[in-house]
């Protein structure tokens, strides 16, 4: 059986490495290669070395834009797991009635996609800012920021909440028996029994939204395009701007370059945090 | 131990998918939003896929990437005449509105690349120069009325224009008659802020507003940080004798000021809401009838007149700003529209191009689609008469002495620019302080400097 397997083996994985290999690995690795280069379209590029890295970091929108998405990741980060974690404790009570349907209606926004729910985002924002006489969203950086961390945990919450319902459901009675014998508090069982249980869906969670964060662009492109003047432009979006907003060779080499910075900030800050939540983790 | 082995699988393929979506967010440039953006041309066009360019007899095949999505209909049933009649095949993908660059940028960039492409003027041309194919011998261009329409350098023609338009105020004749006033009652800026500040004063009894809104939301901006913002450039030039520059002085942002808060403050909304309208409401007031001027082009007659308007209902009268000899100024017009051919296509799909070209302007078929269904008034020798009001109305005025208003804005340094430029203008319409003007004036001028050093490579 196992004999068999190890033959075949390559004949299976064929077609899932063939497609990765042509919509990820050999565009990645051009994409690469074009970061040192100018070029108007990709077949005539132009080596010119380190040009492009140099100018990354001179340009003034890309750090703008970095710390804004630092500031909307911090932000969404706490408030989603928080709320996804609360949901889930409330929905994994024995007592409670239809936690099934309560389940599905918060799973839900996750299913509809970032563009569609960007731009009914904004005219129900746009509604409340014109009743409330503020300037819209177009004029407001204030109102673009907590309306991206709104929009995003209105989107992501229920699926975090899953994630959590699973692993809070993993945790073994006999623990959360043991605890109440020992004269343990919903508090205290919770805190010293089931979190420390749930620390690998955190690290999940933590990591799912921490990139997503970073990697923001459908919702943030719908929803402020960042609006006013660059100030709601997160990463993702200041690299596609730099990319096709602008006209002229020297641009998309500088946009590839700062894709590439982009990547491996963002594989940097997920790997210290995997590390870090990781190392958290109690084996049973 | 079964239980943990499957959650342990499962978080693991959690985690790899995971790790391949954010390494492939490196390459979103390349790939990804490329991908996303010809899909969208794809759907405009349907099943017109570029992939499926059959060989024809000839050898040559047409791909022709079109700007303008009014004239979508129109172009394809235009190749589809020209298929009957030659047997070369031509395919035509419009990319989505605002979305040409980008479409472009990818399709070049493809082994079946457009044959035929366009570029907005002279700044657009400076990009993809090199993809251009000296039309210079061809006979589409031995058709031109003049060269003011070619975009040359020496001997070399690059792109040649295909289609004058006009823009000026859209006049709803029927309202304006019911306000108590005539067409000839607007001949200059002071007449127009009668009119239209004497509408407000009245609307609640008359019903209507004086402008539809000027939206600035990206479908709508472009009449304001590009349309308007040609007269002030216009008159500056005139007064220089100039016809590009590196540095604007801004002579004339007092004018473009005074017209912007006619504009918004006559309209039929809270200047506070410009930010969030777009094109559809500016035109459906119009339609509606809830107001009487609506700044836009010829490009706009079809929908009109499906609207439900008639030739009798509608008129295209100057915008003007209180600047230069009002008494002799006539519509903005000009193209933004010039067709390059793809140098680096096959030669044998080069000719089939030019050939097509040369069909669509010399033909009866073609000239008669451009002219009705399409509503152009082309610059080519067989050019057969518009049934656009607007476009008639163009010829009547210069045929009165007046001078058509240039097209300048294709000498605006970038994108960027204008997006400065109508980021500045929909914060002063939200509280129109002098401080916010500052800041329009400063994105005009300083922004036009700093933009031209970008764009120039300086």
């Amino acid at each position: 059986m196992e004999k068999a397997l190890k033959k075949y083996a390559p004949i299976f994985v064929l077609p899932t490495f063939a497609a990765f290999s042509i919509g990820f690995i050999v565009p990645f690795f051009q994409g690469l290669y074009l970061s040192f280069c100018q070029f108007t379209t990709t077949k005539n590029a132009k080596f010119i070395g380190l040009g492009n890295y140099a100018r990354v970091f001179q340009d003034e929108s890309f750090l703008d834009s970095f710390w804004f998405t630092v500031a909307f990741a911090i932000v969404s980060i706490i408030l989603i797991n928080v709320i996804a974690f609360v949901l889930a404790l409330v929905l994994t009570r024995n007592n409670l009635k239809g936690t099934n349907v309560f389940r599905t209606v918060f799973f839900m926004p996750n299913l509809i996609g970032g563009i569609v729910l960007g731009y009914i985002w904004q005219i129900l924002i746009n509604c409340i800012l014109s009743i409330v006489g503020e300037p819209l969203l177009a004029l407001n950086s204030t109102a673009g920021y907590w309306g991206l961390i709104i929009l995003m945990c209105w989107q992501q919450i229920g699926y975090m909440m899953i994630i959590y319902i699973a692993g809070i459901q993993n945790v073994p009675d006999t623990l959360t028996e043991a605890a109440a014998i020992d004269g343990a508090n919903a508090w205290q069982t919770m805190l010293k029994v089931k979190l420390p249980m749930v620390m690998p869906s955190i690290t999940i969670c933590v990591f799912l939204t921490l990139t997503n964060s970073f990697k923001l662009f459908d919702q943030n492109l719908a929803l402020t395009a960042g609006e006013p003047a660059h100030a709601t432009e997160m990463l993702a979006l200041n690299i596609y701007q730099t990319f096709y907003a602008r006209a002229g060779a020297a641009w998309k080499g500088l946009g590839q370059a700062k894709a590439v910075v982009f990547c491996l900030l963002v594989i940097v800050i997920s790997l210290i945090q995997f590390k870090a939540t990781h190392s958290k983790e109690v084996q049973q | 131990m079964k239980k943990k082995l499957l959650s342990a699988i499962l978080s693991l393929s959690l985690v790899a998918t995971l790790l391949a979506g954010c390494g492939g967010s490196g390459s979103t440039a390349t790939t990804s939003t490329s991908e996303a953006s010809t899909s969208e041309a794809g759907s405009t066009a349907e099943s017109e896929a570029p992939a499926d360019t059959a060989v024809s007899a000839e050898g040559g095949s047409v791909y022709y990437l079109n700007f303008k999505p009014e004239q979508d209909e129109a172009w394809q049933t235009l190749a589809k005449a020209y298929t009957e009649e030659t047997g070369v095949e031509v395919t035509v993908v419009t990319a989505a509105s605002g979305q040409y660059e980008t479409t472009l940028m990818s399709e070049m960039g493809k082994s079946s690349a457009p044959t035929l492409f366009q570029v907005n003027g002279p700044v657009g041309l400076a990009n993809w120069k090199d993809y251009c194919y000296d039309l210079s011998g061809s006979d589409v261009y031995g058709q031109l009325t003049s060269d003011a329409y070619a975009l040359k350098e020496g001997d070399t023609v690059y792109s040649i224009a295909y289609v004058i338009e006009s823009y000026g105020l859209i006049v709803n004749k029927t309202l304006l008659k019911e306000a108590g006033y005539e067409l000839t009652d607007i001949a200059s800026f002071e007449d127009l802020k009668k009119v239209a500040e004497d509408i407000t004063a009245r609307s609640a009894e008359l019903g209507f507003a004086a402008f539809s809104s000027a939206g600035m939301d990206g479908s709508s901006d472009w009449r304001f940080k590009t349309h308007l913002a040609n007269l002030p450039i216009y008159f500056e030039y005139q007064e220089d004798g100039i016809s590009s520059t590196e540095a604007i002085k801004g002579s004339y942002l007092d004018n473009y000021r005074a017209m912007w808060d006619l504009y918004i403050n006559n309209s039929t909304c809270d200047p506070a809401d410009l930010s969030a309208k777009t094109g559809d409401d500016s035109r459906a007031e119009f339609l509606n009838g809830d107001a009487v001027f609506y700044q836009n082009g010829s490009w706009e007659y079809n929908s009109l007149i499906e609207g439900g308007y008639t030739d009798d209902d509608l008129a295209m009268i100057p915008i003007y700003v209180g600047a230069g000899d009002e008494a002799n100024q006539g519509l903005c017009t000009g193209t933004e529209n010039y067709w390059c051919v793809n140098a680096e296509a096959d030669p044998a799909d080069i000719q089939a191009t030019l050939d097509f070209m040369n069909w669509c302007v010399t033909s009866e078929a073609g000239t008669t689609a451009m002219a009705s269904d399409m509503g152009f008034v082309i610059p080519f020798a067989a050019a057969v008469e518009s049934p656009n009001l607007f476009v008639k109305q163009d010829v009547e005025y210069t045929a009165a002495g007046k001078t058509p208003v240039s097209w300048n804005f294709t000498t605006m340094p970038s994108e960027e620019w204008k997006n400065g430029v109508g980021s500045a203008l929909t914060a002063y319409a939200a509280d129109q302080s002098d401080a916010n003007w500052d800041a329009v004036v400063a994105a005009f001028v300083d922004g036009w400097a700093t933009e031209y050093a970008l764009a120039n490579g300086n």
